[in-house]
């Protein structure tokens, strides 16, 4: 008998179904990739500076575990800047290694077995894993595009159970790019506030909002009390490889998450938040260029998508556009891994995000201009082939 | 700046489409624009950003820096006195500069001797010219916010969640 080293928990946990279309992406050569979660820009220059001199400073230690004081005061005066959020530096900021620490550490410190966590679908992998391997019962509640992916008040009640203790919020969204206005959102808190639900908010695309500002959960009536909230620095300062985050939330959350972090991570490495206190108070002008430009793709993209006959809801934030391709009759891994294989054009499968995401691809425009055009021809393209040859099979 | 300046300053062969779908700006719009900033002179032009440094080009190959002191003329300042300067076809660029020195000149030749000699002929002698100081450039590094090398290789995995 084969006996697995391999513990229940991992042996339950799901695979990624499309590993091998990822493996057959990254072996490919000059591919034009719409298939990147991350930024096309380089971290500017002013933060990698400020990284490097702190080296050649000496600053190789370990840093407090909550993190370097510094950051936490620079991030607790941002907060309160921006967003007229007061979080304690002391007692209610964690740094964390990416916003996936902070939500790993958030759903540890809550969950007792049997807890249920509300997560929408199609969601960022991860939260359904992590959910799990925290001992909670992740509960999905599927979204459709009917309702533009969006979590409506009906839904939300109709999916609240006696044992449902939190919900995860991602927004803007990975991938459907969905956002919520303030009244939305005061909707949704008012039945999460009667039921006493918690909120795990990951808004690590906060600034990438276009449509209108971004409203952090926490601002709103009665829910800081209740909410985790979870962001960081990959995606609007283009800092993904540094892995920095932070959690803010009610102190004795926060206490809970930072006796785990001790434990397991220490501290995050002290170069990457000497780079992250340089990002909250360097100049703005080219996270505020890297903004408009994703803005003006985004704007590009749907245009294009419709004007090609991919139905697609605008997505208000992020850099992810989730067009409909229902109509080329083919399944999203067929229709991904064809265009790969013909216009070598990388894109990914909407069921990579969950069977909800069946239908649809996620399109990333976090790449140049001149690239998009590019692929947005080949696509085009591949769209009228696909076509002729179902004609003349017919 | 307006947007459709921007947008071609970035990339002169952009369409009026293609910055109508960045905008939402109507495309006739667009077009009318551009219309009015080429009879306002604000649109001067449009063309390529080539890297000399790669490119051989036997009648322009040495480059320099001519710093000008200047006598300033009664009534009419330094623009006269520049208007003869940068209408030699050698000269590239000419800037009027606060501090030790006046004008601030890019000239170009095919080669030292010519770099020299328009300095020594047609420059020094000028009647209101009071002094240059020559420096030859070696490498440029960066011009007009573009960074002079060839393209850096993708350091992104191809795909990720």
């Amino acid at each position: 008998m084969n006996k697995s080293i391999v513990s229940h928990k991992v042996r339950d946990m799901q695979p990624s179904g499309i590993r091998v279309f990822f493996d057959l992406v990254l072996g490919m050569k000059d591919v034009i990739s719409l298939g990147v979660g991350e930024p096309d820009f380089v971290t500017p220059w002013h933060i990698r500076e400020s990284a490097i001199y702190s080296i050649e400073e000496g600053y190789t230690s370990y840093t407090s575990n909550k993190g370097l004081v510094k950051l936490r005061a620079y991030i607790a005066n941002f907060l309160k800047k921006k967003y007229g959020l007061d979080y304690d530096a002391d007692e209610e900021i964690l740094i964390t290694v990416g916003v996936s620490e902070g939500l790993d550490l958030a759903m540890r410190a809550i969950f007792d077995p049997g807890d249920e966590i509300l997560i929408c679908m199609p969601s960022y992998v991860s939260y359904g894993p992590v959910a799990a391997l925290a001992g909670g019962s992740p509960k999905f509640i599927s979204l459709a595009q009917k309702d533009g992916f969006k979590l409506t008040p009906e839904i939300l009640n109709r999916n609240i159970g006696p044992r449902t203790k939190a919900i995860l919020f991602n927004y803007p969204c990975n991938p459907t790019g969905v956002s919520y206005t303030k009244k939305e959102l005061g909707a949704l808190n008012k039945i999460l506030e009667k039921h006493g639900i918690w909120i795990i908010s990951d808004e690590v695309y906060d600034e990438l909002t276009y449509d209108f500002d971004h409203t952090p959960f926490s601002t709103l009536a009665g829910a800081k009390e209740r909410t985790v909230y979870l962001n960081g620095f990959s995606k609007v300062y283009a800092m993904t490889g540094w892995r920095v985050g932070f959690a803010c939330g009610p102190k004795d959350v926060i206490a809970a998450m930072t006796k785990i972090h001790q434990y397991t991570i220490m501290c995050v490495p002290i170069t990457s938040q000497m780079a992250a206190c340089e990002a909250l108070v360097g100049p703005r002008k080219p996270i505020e260029e890297m903004k408009r430009e994703y803005h003006r793709r985004r704007d590009f993209v749907v245009d294009r998508l419709n004007e090609i006959g991919l139905p697609c809801h605008k997505p208000q934030g992020a850099f992810y556009a989730f067009p409909s391709i229902k109509k080329t009759g083919m399944s999203s891994g067929d229709f991904a891994t064809r265009l790969l294989k013909e216009k070598k054009v990388a894109l990914v499968p909407g069921t990579a995000f969950g069977p909800e995401g069946e239908g649809y691809v996620r399109i990333s425009y976090a790449t140049s201009f001149s690239l998009l055009k590019e692929a947005f021809d080949r696509i085009e393209d591949f769209l009228k082939k696909k076509h002729l040859q179902t004609k003349s099979r017919g | 700046m307006d947007v459709i300046l921007e947008l071609l300053s970035k990339d002169a062969r952009i369409t009026p489409q293609e910055i109508s779908k960045l905008t939402r700006l109507k495309v006739d719009e667009v077009k009318k624009r551009i219309k009015k900033y080429e009879k306002e002179g604000i649109l001067l032009g449009y063309k390529a950003v080539i890297n000399k440094e790669m490119v051989e080009d036997r009648e322009n190959e040495v480059r320099a820096l001519i710093e000008v002191k200047v006598a300033p003329q009664k009534d009419l300042g330094f623009d006269k006195v520049a208007e003869r300067i940068y209408s030699f076809p050698e000269v590239t660029s000419c800037y009027l500069l606060s501090g030790s020195y006046d004008l601030l000149l890019v000239v170009e030749g095919k080669d030292l001797k010519t770099v020299s000699r328009f300095v020594a002929e047609k420059l020094s002698p000028m009647e209101n010219v009071r002094g240059t100081v020559t420096h030859f450039l070696l490498k440029k590094y960066k011009e007009d916010s573009i960074i002079l090398r060839s393209k850096e290789e993708n350091k992104r995995l191809a795909i990720s969640y």
